[in-house]
């Protein structure tokens, strides 16, 4: 292991990729991914990582180089943000469908228009549905980790990983992390094989246009169709929550860090009142839970670490005992609510307890969040005993709007 | 020696050496690279060229394709018309995914060839971004574009090659009322590897210039004219002739770009020695296509032809 090294989130990412030996890169410049970029390619021009650099002249084109390496058999990276995210949409449906296990950081910022270069969680969450694996890093250290965990989780599942941290509050903020030796990486993480990886010698046509009805082939074995194909998608991605576990359970093995792939409870365990939020949101909260506590309100945070596929159970588990769960979140599905509150509560319903849930959204477009006034909503929401309508209840509430 | 059948007049001896190795039906490989059978309509231009084409490039080829009659004609899942390697990709990334190949094959060290092969839509409209993109990076690929002049696939609808006047379903009654991209002056004001133009009515020049393409590093770009009996509105039986036609006529010029210099291709050339080429109204005529061309726009279009060959004699 090496020593603590002092660097920004985004620096943290290049590292990891580094690491990972990904050999295929292609990246478009968005703020405020730009400097994974940039880093990028810096180490493969100066000769301290071995892989090919592709200055795409779009994220469209960054997403289709790695889905043609990966195609290939050969392991590829990029990075994003924003409309970035945006303009690869298709090309990220693309990679789900045709099963490729490419690793993406997603470094979140609020989506034009009008323009903001600033953090939020829109982005990703406007793509929940694309069949990528969404996982969410809290801080520099979970973005090395995340990186490195997600090629391998990749590279079993065959469905690609996006590793989400927050735009500045990670990617331009120093801090300290480590870095594993590179042997501890390649005793975790082995050479990427692809066994449909095109080739001349074995020719396999790949993504050709597939009918609703499953049919025979040349050889008279029945194939499935679209939808069979669909679903084998969705069921591994369910799997993906257990080889997610597995992988930082071998992780924590050669690196000795992780013990919280899913979800990431702080002193959640007595608490009446607890917090769920997603990246570097719930290590602010942190602070708040440590003052209310103070105050005597029994108090925890919840971080989510992977939010596609949904821990659906474990969290519902997780928040058995709890008798309020204030869900905060920088994302929303427009007209509705918090995607992210959406979710936990049709993940509670199955479940025999069914805690009062409260839905804020905070920090869209880079909006401060002060700490003071996620102490207060907390505070109020706890102490308050004012009945609200079912209706009322589940409506969001918007944290520092400024109107 | 005359291979091809075809009344070439190069001055330059090693040019005639390499021409008298160029491909006759007497010596093209006997060796099949599709399947018998497939989903083309019968007289389909692309399906003529997709099947010599295979035969130049050879076995060590990966295809990337975009939706387009190509598409369907390889093949619907689980069974496949060829027998090549191919990457169906997005309509607008061809290039793009040919560059990803194309990284992973360095990466691995073989020299695959990657052939993007795609059709004037994926090429022209939606692909030329990232298509630019490629060339401007110097990729290492063959990318040939298969005009039929519309979007076949989705319905005959106009692209950014469909000549101005012609009826599709996008531009039905008076036909498009804009000129059509010259796609590939686009593409050699990038100042690619190789460019040529090709016809789905001389397959062997189409054969001797991919072998060509072959052994140039960087992007080789091949237009190919692709006549669509169903788009075209006309016999199946017509196919060859129209694109024969075409270029007769003067209107489809067979040509090359190397080192930035254009050299007309056999057929082509043939024409400079002549004083008048065939009226284009020939052409037209053959197809439904031009039904709403009006006789002045005939004028115009064969005084445009006129202009450019007066040109080329000047040149060549
Ligand atoms: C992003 C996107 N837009 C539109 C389409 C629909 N589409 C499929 S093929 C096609 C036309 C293809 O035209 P061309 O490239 O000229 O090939 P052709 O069908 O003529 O062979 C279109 C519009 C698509 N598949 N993807
Ligand atoms: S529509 Fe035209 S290009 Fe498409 S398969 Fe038929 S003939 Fe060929
Ligand atoms: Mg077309």
């Amino acid at each position: 292991m090496s020593d603590a090294i002092i660097e920004s989130g985004n620096v943290a990412a290049a590292m990891a990729v580094q690491l990972a030996r990904a050999e295929v890169i292609a990246a478009y410049p968005i703020t405020p991914q730009t400097p994974v970029t940039e880093k990028l390619s810096e180490l493969i021009t100066s000769g301290e990582m071995d892989a090919e650099y592709v200055a795409v002249e779009s994220e469209h084109s960054a997403m289709a180089v790695c889905i043609g390496a990966a195609s290939a058999g050969v392991r590829p990276f990029t990075a994003t943000s924003s409309n970035g995210l945006l303009y690869m949409s298709e090309q990220l449906h693309w990679a789900a469908g045709a099963r490729l296990p490419i690793v993406m950081c997603v470094v979140n910022r609020g989506i034009g228009a009008p323009w903001s270069v600033w953090n939020d969680h829109q982005d990703a969450i406007s793509q929940r549905d694309a069949g990528w694996i969404q996982i969410f890093a809290k801080d520099h250290q979970e973005i090395v980790d995340s990186t490195l965990k997600a090629f391998r989780l990749a590279e079993l599942t065959h469905i690609p990983v996006m590793v989400n941290y927050d735009g500045y509050y990670l990617s331009h903020t120093y801090m300290p992390f480590e870095t594993p030796e590179p042997e501890q990486v390649d005793a975790f993480l082995p050479t990427f094989e692809y066994k449909h990886a095109l080739n001349p010698e074995r020719p396999e046509s790949l993504n050709t246009v597939t009918l609703p009805d499953a049919r025979r082939d040349v050889k008279s074995i029945q194939r499935g169709g679209y939808m069979d194909l669909r679903h084998n998608l969705h069921e591994e991605m369910r799997l993906a929550i257990k080889v997610w576990q597995e992988i930082d359970q071998e992780f924590q093995k050669v690196c000795g860090r992780g013990g919280a792939p899913i979800i990431d409870p702080y002193r959640c365990d007595d608490a009446d009142f607890v917090v769920v939020a997603m990246g570097s949101l719930a290590n602010q909260f942190r602070d708040v839970v440590d003052r209310l506590r103070d105050d005597g309100l029994k108090v925890g945070v919840l971080a989510l670490q992977i939010y596609r596929p949904f821990p659906n159970s474990i969290i519902a588990e997780a928040l058995q005992s709890a008798k309020h769960v204030m869900v905060y979140e920088k994302g929303l599905s427009y007209g509705y609510q918090g995607a992210l509150y959406g979710d936990i509560k049709s993940a509670l319903y199955p479940y025999p307890s069914r805690p009062c849930l409260h839905n804020f959204i905070v920090g869209l477009g880079g909006r401060g969040i002060p700490t003071e006034s996620l102490f207060q909503t907390v505070k109020t929401a706890c102490v308050q005993d004012e009945q609200m309508s079912p209706a009322q209840a589940d409506e969001p509430r918007w944290i520092g709007l400024q109107l | 020696m005359n291979p091809g059948g075809l009344d070439y007049n190069y001055e330059d001896w090693t040019t005639i050496m390499n021409m008298t190795a160029k491909t006759s039906v007497l010596n093209l490989t006997q060796e099949e690279f599709i399947y018998p059978g497939n989903r083309a309509c019968s007289g389909c231009g692309l399906s003529i060229l997709y099947r010599i084409g295979l035969k130049a490039l050879g076995r060590d080829c990966i295809f990337v394709v975009p939706p387009s009659c190509l598409t369907v004609m390889q093949g619907l899942f689980p069974i496949a018309a060829t027998q090549m390697p191919v990457l169906n990709c997005t309509f607008a990334s061809t290039a793009a995914i040919a560059t990803g190949v194309r990284a992973a094959m360095k990466r691995l060290g073989r020299d695959t060839q990657v052939v993007a092969w795609a059709g004037d839509g994926g090429t022209s409209d939606i692909g030329i971004q990232a298509l630019s993109g490629a060339l401007e990076r110097v990729e290492d690929i063959i990318y040939i574009c298969y005009d039929n002049e519309a979007y076949m696939n989705t319905g005959v609808q106009r692209s950014g090659t469909t000549p101005q006047g012609t009826l599709t379903t996008t531009t039905p009654l008076s036909g498009k009322a804009e000129a059509s991209k010259n796609i590939p002056a686009i593409i050699a004001a990038h100042n690619p590897a190789y460019l040529a133009t090709c016809s789905a009515s001389y397959p062997l020049d189409f054969h001797d210039k991919l072998l060509k393409a072959k052994e140039i590093k960087g992007l080789k770009y091949l237009h190919i004219q692709t006549p669509c009996p169903p788009g075209w509105g006309c016999e199946e039986r017509m196919t060859v002739e129209i694109g024969r036609t075409a270029v007769e006529t003067g209107l489809f010029d067979l040509y090359e770009i190397e080192d930035g210099q254009m050299k007309l291709s056999g057929p082509s050339q043939k024409l400079l020695g002549k004083t008048s080429l065939r009226p284009v109204r020939e052409y037209l005529e053959m197809q439904v296509r031009f039904k709403a061309l009006s006789d002045e726009q005939i004028n115009v279009m064969q005084a445009e032809i006129d202009q450019k060959w007066a040109g080329y004699r000047d040149t060549f």
